[in-house]
């Protein structure tokens, strides 16, 4: 009888998403449960798909640098310098050491907003609503100077291929050395909040593990490598735009729960004030702007860069066919591979650390589904 | 036996309750009054489009050159010109631009040669309808009426 099978099976389909409130978008996973251990999962993406790569080959170089910010809203800043630099190395330029050293300052101000946003929302998905409104509060002050800096405070398009489009307003050193004493205590506050909490550490401690092994596998790239206890980091592995004169540790750790991801982030976030600190010090004076023509239209040739975006490797394939427009763009996103990884960390543990684990592979969705 | 102690009187969450209790004191406020007190953007917000107008004769800036159209990446700018037979010119004759798919990414207003074209600092655009998205020249060289949201 129907009935019968119905209670006799031991697999309960789940689904969760798209508009659950924990996926951090429009994730939808579909759980197999049996009692409260999930059996394997399934992720359904899409929801967000824009056919940003499409989009590219029908936009010139200079034109398709907005839409770059659109895939990981929350690092724009990162997603434009990475498809810069592609660019660049398509038509073998270079950003002037000016240009390298704001460009420096920015992206790291981005990734403390980027890891803000996650710390926020991480927390509250664990129940933990006060961390989200210290986050956004100091997040706002970083947002302000970008707003000061490029007139658009998510979606920044804040660099130009060659370079920068705007000079430096006067008083950003200023600002951004106020943001930097101002931030570290903040982060003292927020593990004081969070650390030695046994609500956090019991929610947190050995759930979701990923081995050193198992990450390069599924080729899991950022904070989520690095709390594994792979020292892997492509600021000093392949350094660009100048990143090999900042002095800073890749911060690790070796267990590879969500946990470590936690305390791995929280290391990154004060590195990031380490590096912005030396840079802001030292902006060198000179143009903004490599020369180059107004028309950019590279030679036949492609091009592969990848950066170290907030959540991990973020690369630009580039294809030109000497006209002004790519022949094809293709991104390598940090959330979508790292996002591969969730079915074998999520499975055998309960239903209630799924939203856990979805919290600490810090996907976007925006991202994802480009 | 101190860890035990912390253990049982709640240190660690005792811990986090004060770092919120600090926290309350008045200057760590910082909500913004949104609708009574405006908020105060950047000189360089890209806000609401604005077609500028010469000060002085109050004829528009405006060269007709089409180049903020060919720079944006939507396509979303239309520059009508014609020739001006007394004085042999090309003026401007209608102008439109798509506030509802425009981005504001700027690069309109970096390609303009007369900076005619200006992202301002205005940035209350949402409205219930799609009505009145595209403006024409006259509303870009007026600037948008401003939205009262409290009497
Ligand atoms: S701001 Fe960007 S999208 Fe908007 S009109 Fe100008 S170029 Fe086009
Ligand atoms: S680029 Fe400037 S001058 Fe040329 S058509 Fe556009 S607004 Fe007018």
């Amino acid at each position: 009888m129907a009935q019968s099978t119905f209670l006799d099976a031991n697999e309960l389909v789940l689904n969760m998403g798209p508009q659950h409130p924990s996926t951090h978008g429009v994730l939808r996973v579909i759980l197999k449960l049996d009692g409260e251990t999930v059996t394997g999962t399934e992720c359904v993406i899409g929801y967000l798909h824009r056919g940003v790569e499409k989009i590219a080959e029908n936009r010139t170089y200079i034109q398709f640098a907005p839409y770059v910010d659109r895939m990981d809203y929350v690092a724009a800043v990162s997603n434009g310098l990475g498809y810069c630099l592609a660019i660049e190395k398509l038509l073998n330029i270079e950003a002037p050491p000016r240009a390298q050293a704001v460009r420096v300052i920015l992206t790291e101000l981005n990734r403390i907003t980027s890891h803000l946003l996650w710390l926020g929302t991480h927390a509250l998905d664990i129940g933990a609503i006060t961390p989200v409104f210290y986050c956004f509060r100091d997040r706002e002050e970083a947002l302000k100077i970008f707003e000061n800096y490029c007139g658009a405070r998510l979606t920044t398009h804040a660099f130009r291929i060659g370079g920068l489009q705007y000079e430096v307003y006067d008083g950003f050193e200023q600002e951004v050395r106020a943001f930097c004493d101002m931030f570290i205590p903040k982060v003292d506050e927020y593990e004081e909040l969070l650390t030695n909490n046994r609500i956090w550490v019991n929610r947190l401690k050995g759930v979701g593990v990923l081995s050193g092994e198992e990450c390069k596998e599924y080729g899991v790239t950022g904070p989520v490598l690095r709390a594994s206890g792979v020292k892997w980091d492509l600021r000093k592995a392949q350094p660009y735009s100048g990143y090999e004169q900042y002095d800073f540790e890749i911060p690790t750790a070796q267990n590879g729960d969500t946990y470590d991801r936690y305390t791995v982030r929280m290391e990154e976030m004060r590195q990031s004030v380490r590096i912005m600190r030396q840079a802001v010090d030292k902006i060198p004076s000179g143009p903004i702007m490599a020369k180059m023509s107004k028309v950019v239209k590279p030679p036949v040739g492609e091009a592969y860069v990848s950066i170290e975006a907030p959540k991990g490797e973020l690369g630009y394939y580039v294809v030109s066919d000497n006209s002004t427009q790519p022949y094809r763009v293709r991104v390598r996103p940090p959330s979508f591979v790292n996002l591969q990884a969730l079915d074998r960390m999520v499975r055998g543990g309960l239903i209630a650390d799924v939203v856990a684990i979805i919290g600490t592979l810090d996907i976007v969705l925006g991202e994802v589904d480009r | 036996m101190v860890k035990l102690l912390k253990t049982i009187f709640l240190w660690d969450l005792l811990q986090g309750l004060w770092v919120t209790f600090r926290n309350q004191n008045p200057k760590y406020i910082c909500t913004e009054q949104y609708p009574s007190e405006r908020p105060k953007v950047a000189e360089r917000y890209r806000g609401a489009p604005r077609l500028n107008i010469n000060p002085e004769n109050g004829e528009t800036l405006c060269i007709a050159c089409n180049l903020c159209a060919l720079a944006c990446p939507e396509n979303l700018i239309v520059v009508g010109s014609a020739r001006n037979e007394e004085t042999r010119r090309k003026e401007l004759s209608y102008f439109t631009y798509d506030t509802s798919r425009c981005m504001f990414c700027g690069l309109c207003e970096d390609a303009c040669p007369v900076d005619a074209l200006e992202l301002t600092q205005d940035f209350e655009l949402a409205s219930y309808t799609r009505d009145g998205a595209i403006w024409d020249r006259q509303m870009l060289e007026e600037g948008p009426k401003p939205s009262k949201y409290l009497s």
